[in-house]
């Protein structure tokens, strides 16, 4: 992992991840399913990017593929300097550990733990301290308020509030590069508006932000907007 | 680090497995049962083992035991009440043993008598046992003071005596009982030496079970006393009368309850025995002798503990086995039950080498603490065991190691399987998964 940190050294308006006619097809019997064809992007770091595009038009996949729990048909797939599409598992595994933080729209949170032990996940698998980890743990909780919940179990709380504990958990390793796919598309709109603040606040700290969604505020709060249709994009736009 | 992980491994998997305890529990009991019989077939296996050796030891590995029985049951014909019989082994039989039997290198012709003895206002039960100077030879008992029976004794018919330990916790309890008199029926006795006790043969019958009666009514457990064979002869006879009923009464003449027979060499054990069951066939007409051998008591001891040890084995195998699948059936249910928290571990960073370890560590959590409810369970069943079945049992810390570890063996066998297969799942269809 030494050279992967030592390529993390590049300049702001460096790009830091690249896709280079990036194909993932699926087999489905005899028919092969196109799901993402020749996608060509680049993401700098500290954009705030919206995809948008219609149910089934590859945006999860496309999601996934940044976030290295998936691996491309064809093409290439550079982050951070370095090529990720040929790194087997376990390597895939410490990216997404020390990188990626994935918020995704049905919380995914565990529910036989409490919130600071959900927070702690990420920070168990690179075998960070108990004390330490407990203690950023609570830091974390305390930037999404919710430091009086700590020790409830995720079914005992709101939506909003298993969105935000799901986002602390998302920040725990600082990763490079924060993946939602549809953040706010179970929740009523007001929490939705306070999740959108928080991204929105960690986005003017200097996170990447990538953000998958349908709705139109939080396209036009992003810089940049990816829209897909059937695997392909359709055309990116820059708001600002 | 490592240690650190384990103990974070290990404090999610109890906290996984208290979720469903129930479902844990039962899981475990095929383990339970498994460990357990596996440590009851080792401690009934050991126990009967090493009961054998005892026996084998008190009886000697190249005697020959030939004890007198009483013959089956003759018709009486005259319908009186009154019979006489004669049966069981003469001074003949000894001396036909003795002189005609080649590789006997010992033969110890033995009387014995079911007393009380005294020692000033003191009475205990005893055994006589009227023997020979070699008898020694033949026993397991040590002369501890004092002198055995020596030939004069013999010749002039002496009455002296040599008691055991338990006789003189029961009758002397502050003086030296080397050159006191003990009073057995009408006559005194010199105690002349000392011996250490000899526990009862298991196989005891006969004089040995009146003697056992006689014990039990007196309510002692009380031991030997040796008197030259010749004495007891002529102090004692040889006839026995029974009263029975009312004016019923039987009459027995026995001259020797027992001769031990003492060969050169193990091998030499079991031609010789079938040599003086010929011999002496020739001469007993009634069934009113029984041979002995210890070697062949270890044999059969050996024997019925090994098929011991087949069906316990067998069953500790089935249920280890049975155990175990339900173990990696639970496993496997526990792996699709969650397969979303698999999911969101892999998104998180987790390996699959994690993933391995946390499934895998919950099996052994589970099958190690089955191992130890069997380990308490199984330590009890032997001494159900004893104090039921009157059967000796040993427990050894090695079946306790031994069954531990064929919990752990158990636990890894059957719980890879399920923990290689939630690694492998695919983190995007887990994560899917509802
Ligand atoms: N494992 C798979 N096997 C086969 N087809 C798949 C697989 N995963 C996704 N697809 C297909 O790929 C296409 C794109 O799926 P994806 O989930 O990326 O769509 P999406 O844009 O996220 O849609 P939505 O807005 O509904 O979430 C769909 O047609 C889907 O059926
Ligand atoms: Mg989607």
């Amino acid at each position: 992992m030494e050279e992967f940190h030592k390529n993390l050294d590049f300049d702001d308006n460096d790009s830091i991840l690249v896709f280079e006619k990036l194909c993932k097809h699926y087999h489905l019997g005899q028919v092969e399913l196109k799901v993402l064809r020749n996608i060509d992007l680049t993401i700098n770091k500290g954009d705030y990017v919206a995809i948008m595009g219609p149910s089934g038009s590859g945006k999860s996949t496309l999601l996934n593929m940044i976030g290295c729990l998936d691996r491309p048909t064809s093409g290439k797939y550079i982050l951070a300097g370095q090529d990720v599409s040929l790194l087997d598992d376990d390597r895939l595994s410490l990216i997404r550990g020390l990188h990626i933080g994935f918020i995704f729209q049905s919380f995914n949170l565990i529910s036989q733990l409490n919130i600071i032990e959900n927070i702690e996940v990420p920070m168990y698998y690179q075998g960070i301290s108990e004390y330490e980890s407990a203690a950023r743990a609570e830091e974390l909780a305390a930037l999404v308020g919710l430091s009086d919940r700590l020790k409830h179990r995720p079914t005992e709380l709101s939506g909003g509030q298993q969105q935000r504990v799901a986002i602390a958990r998302a920040l725990v390793n600082d990763p490079l590069i924060i993946l939602a796919d549809e953040p706010t598309g179970n929740l009523d709109s007001e929490s939705g508006a306070e999740i959108l603040a928080i991204l929105e606040h960690l986005h003017e700290q200097g996170k990447t932000l990538i953000v998958i969604t349908h709705d139109d505020n939080i396209a036009r709060h992003s810089e940049k907007q990816i829209h897909l249709l059937d695997g392909r994009i359709q055309r990116q736009a820059y708001s600002r | 680090m490592l240690l650190f992980r384990l103990k974070r491994t290990v404090k999610l998997g109890i906290k996984s497995l208290w979720i469903h305890r129930l479902r844990s529990t039962l899981t475990t009991l095929g383990i339970i049962f498994g460990v357990s019989s596996v440590i009851a077939m080792l401690a009934i296996g050991e126990g009967a083992s090493q009961h054998a050796q005892e026996q084998i030891a008190r009886l000697g590995s190249l005697n020959i035991i030939i004890r007198t029985v009483e013959p089956p049951e003759e018709q009486n014909v005259t319908g009186q009440e009154q019979s006489f019989q004669e049966y069981g082994l003469t001074y003949k039989d000894a001396e036909r043993l003795r002189s005609s039997i080649p590789n006997v290198e010992v033969v110890v012709p033995i009387r014995r008598l079911a007393q009380q003895a005294w020692y000033r206002n003191r009475k205990v039960a005893v055994e006589v046992i009227g023997t020979v100077p070699w008898h020694l030879e033949t026993s397991p008992i040590r002369l501890e003071r004092g002198r055995f029976l020596a030939s004069v004794d013999m010749n002039y018919k002496q009455d002296i005596c040599i008691i055991d330990e338990r006789v003189i916790d029961e009758l002397f309890a502050f003086d030296d009982p080397l050159d006191q008199d003990l009073k057995i029926a009408s006559d005194y006795y010199r105690v002349v030496g000392i011996v250490s006790a000899q526990s009862p043969v298991s196989t005891a019958r006969g004089v040995e079970n009146e003697i056992a009666e006689v014990k039990r009514q007196s309510g002692a457990n009380a031991g030997n006393i040796y008197i030259p064979l010749t004495t007891v002869k002529d102090r004692f006879g040889e006839m026995k009368i029974q009263l029975s009923g009312e004016s019923g009464a039987s009459v027995e003449k026995v001259e020797l309850q027992e001769i031990i027979i003492k060969v050169a060499a193990m091998e030499q054990v079991l031609p010789t025995r079938e040599t003086l069951d010929t011999l002496l066939n020739r001469f007993h007409k009634k069934d009113d002798y029984q041979i002995t051998v210890p070697l062949e008591l270890l044999r059969q001891a050996r024997r019925t503990q090994r098929i011991f040890s087949i069906v316990l084995g067998s069953i500790a195998a089935i249920s280890l086995l049975v155990g175990g699948i339900g173990i990696m059936n639970i496993m496997l249910a526990t792996v699709s039950e969650r397969t979303r928290e698999i999911g969101i571990r892999r998104a998180l960073g987790a390996k699959k080498r994690d993933i391995v370890f946390q499934f895998l560590s919950e099996t052994l959590i589970l099958t190690l603490a089955g191992g130890l409810l069997g380990i308490v369970l199984g330590s009890t069943i032997p001494y159900l065991v004893t104090y039921f079945g009157n059967m000796p049992t040993v427990i050894t810390g090695g079946s306790l190691l031994l069954s531990f570890g064929i919990s752990g063996a158990v636990g890894i066998t059957f719980g890879l399987y399920p923990a290689y297969r939630a690694a492998n799942m695919d983190p995007i269809e887990s994560l899917r998964h509802e």
